[in-house]
């Protein structure tokens, strides 16, 4: 059987470094750092007070100050990134085309805020004292519902929740939703707003993040012999997928084709990898054989690399076991030392970002990389971007309780 | 000091996003200012703050204008 294609022809993010994807890939070209000191809440008793969070975000082009009000922080930022994404892709939605039209919008944890805000008001007032729009403001899915509702969206419509994963695999079912034939558009991503006391809290009980307080921006070393844990970020990234002979009928830009998507369990820790990465190398295996290319075809991986000592080193193990002679030619970067790490969001961001390095032909850097830890050895790109050839990217992704996800994307 | 009347519709303009000058005594939740089922749960609550009171539910489904929540909350003062 043959299968349709399908390409990418949107693009909207909100991240640490820029509230757009042109602001915050130029950001990443130029190896600057989106982290800082946290400054939403008291954090003077947490062992980490810095993240990456979205600054200055106005949700009124996108929502009614009213309906925000409504809606935990993760999915107005999941919604502004949609926006942005439909915008820039051109569609025109109406009624000869909604029902082919869906949304995939994850998110790793989902209302965290507004579930800590309406338990305090429950501890302390009492049941009657919850907002009717907890529930609705909270849930993992709303993002999609919303969209639905505001578009008159009636392909699929649902929302996964694999940890740091979910970005990559809302990315990778959407597309088969468009191969498979159930959709020929689909609006896919993920959106996290984790930096509350709970989540703070949580990854910090977890041993999860770095704790260098005293220089926030050069917390998040990918792959850095100093490495001490991931910096948490807040942000979105959503990307329009289209089935190649739609896209191309209606004359929109093709950023690029998405040629490949694998995924794997490692069967081994709710949160360390095994140490020689097998499930990353099966996943991104997979990958590899669904877009059906050789491995030296692969310009630039834009890795899970997310500052951890476990992390880094098994996914370094991965690549090399995976790509063999080849590893040692191609890029592999992490944007995370510079955006951190957006848990739900980060596949998102980051196959947005692999894209963009198809586009302008150029691997972002890896900022902090200043001595590579042992057993790391690839071209990280270190500090500064590099202009290089690219054809193919891969994007990963790995989470908690041991999920990998792969996309490939191909420049056409 | 505020009226009651004030007060009300100070907060159904302020829980429904719309201009003060919308809320005239007649005015319906639903059909004249937007509100869906879920805001006007939420206007009882923003209402029983103000005023230090307790709507009962059964009571609650009765408020359906802007007036209507005046003279519950006149009848009901303390």
């Amino acid at each position: 059987m043959s299968r349709r294609r399908v390409v990418v022809t949107g693009l909207g993010m909100l991240s640490p470094l820029g509230n757009t994807v042109e602001s915050s890939w130029q950001a990443a070209l130029a190896g600057k750092s989106g982290i800082a000191p946290i400054e939403h809440m008291d954090v003077s008793a947490f062992s980490t007070r810095f993240g990456g969070s979205i600054r200055g975000f106005e949700i009124e082009p996108y929502m009614t100050a009213k309906e925000a009000r409504k809606l935990d922080l993760f999915i107005q930022y999941g919604i502004a990134a949609c926006m942005q994404a439909l915008n820039e892709s051109g569609l025109e939605i109406s009624d000869a085309n909604r029902d082919r039209i869906g949304v995939s919008m994850g998110s790793g944890i989902g209302g965290l805020t507004n579930i800590e805000h309406n338990h305090e008001l429950l501890l302390n007032s009492g049941p009657r004292r919850i907002s009717p729009f907890f529930v609705p403001g909270s849930i993992v899915n709303m993002v999609a519902g919303y969209l639905s509702i505001q578009y008159g969206l009636r392909g699929p419509n649902y929302a996964l929740t694999t940890a740091c994963t979910t970005g990559t695999h809302s990315i990778g079912m959407a597309a088969r939703n468009i191969a498979y034939g159930e959709a020929d558009v689909m609006i896919a991503g993920g959106s996290e707003m984790a930096t509350s006391g709970l989540g703070l809290g949580g990854f910090s009980a977890a041993r999860a993040l770095s704790t260098r307080n005293d220089e926030p921006q050069k917390a998040s070393r990918p792959w850095d012999s100093e490495r001490d844990g991931f910096v948490l970020s807040d942000g979105a990234g959503a990307m329009v997928l289209e089935e190649y002979e739609h896209a191309k009928a209606r004359g929109a830009h093709i950023h690029a084709e998405l040629i490949g998507f694998g995924m794997s369990g490692d069967g081994y820790h709710m949160t360390a990898p095994p140490e020689d990465g097998r499930g990353a190398a099966m996943c991104m295996g997979n990958a590899l054989r669904d877009a059906g290319i050789d491995v030296e075809q692969v310009g630039y991986i834009n890795a899970h690399g997310t500052s951890t000592l476990a992390g880094d080193l098994a996914e370094t193990r991965a690549v090399e076991s995976v790509f063999g002679e080849h590893a040692r030619s191609l890029a592999m970067s992490s944007t995370k030392s510079m955006t951190g790490h957006l848990l739900g969001a980060a596949g998102a961001v980051e196959a947005i970002f692999s894209v963009l390095a198809l586009r302008d032909q150029a691997a972002p850097p890896t900022i902090n990389l200043d001595n590579p830890g042992e057993g790391c050895n690839l071209d990280y790109v270190a500090h500064e971007a590099q202009s290089r050839k690219l054809d193919v990217a891969v994007s990963n992704s790995f989470g908690f309780g041991g999920t990998n996800g792969s996309l490939v994307f191909r420049r056409l | 000091m505020s009226t009651i009347e004030e007060r009300v519709k100070k907060i159904v303009a302020e829980q429904l996003g719309v201009k003060e000058e919308e809320v005239t005594n007649s005015a319906s939740f639903v059909e004249d200012l937007g509100a869906d089922s879920l805001d006007t749960v939420e206007l009882v609550m923003a209402l029983e703050e103000e005023f230090e009171t307790e709507i009962p539910d059964e009571e609650a489904e009765k408020i359906t204008t802007v007036q209507e929540a005046i003279n519950y909350v006149n009848a009901h003062q303390k």
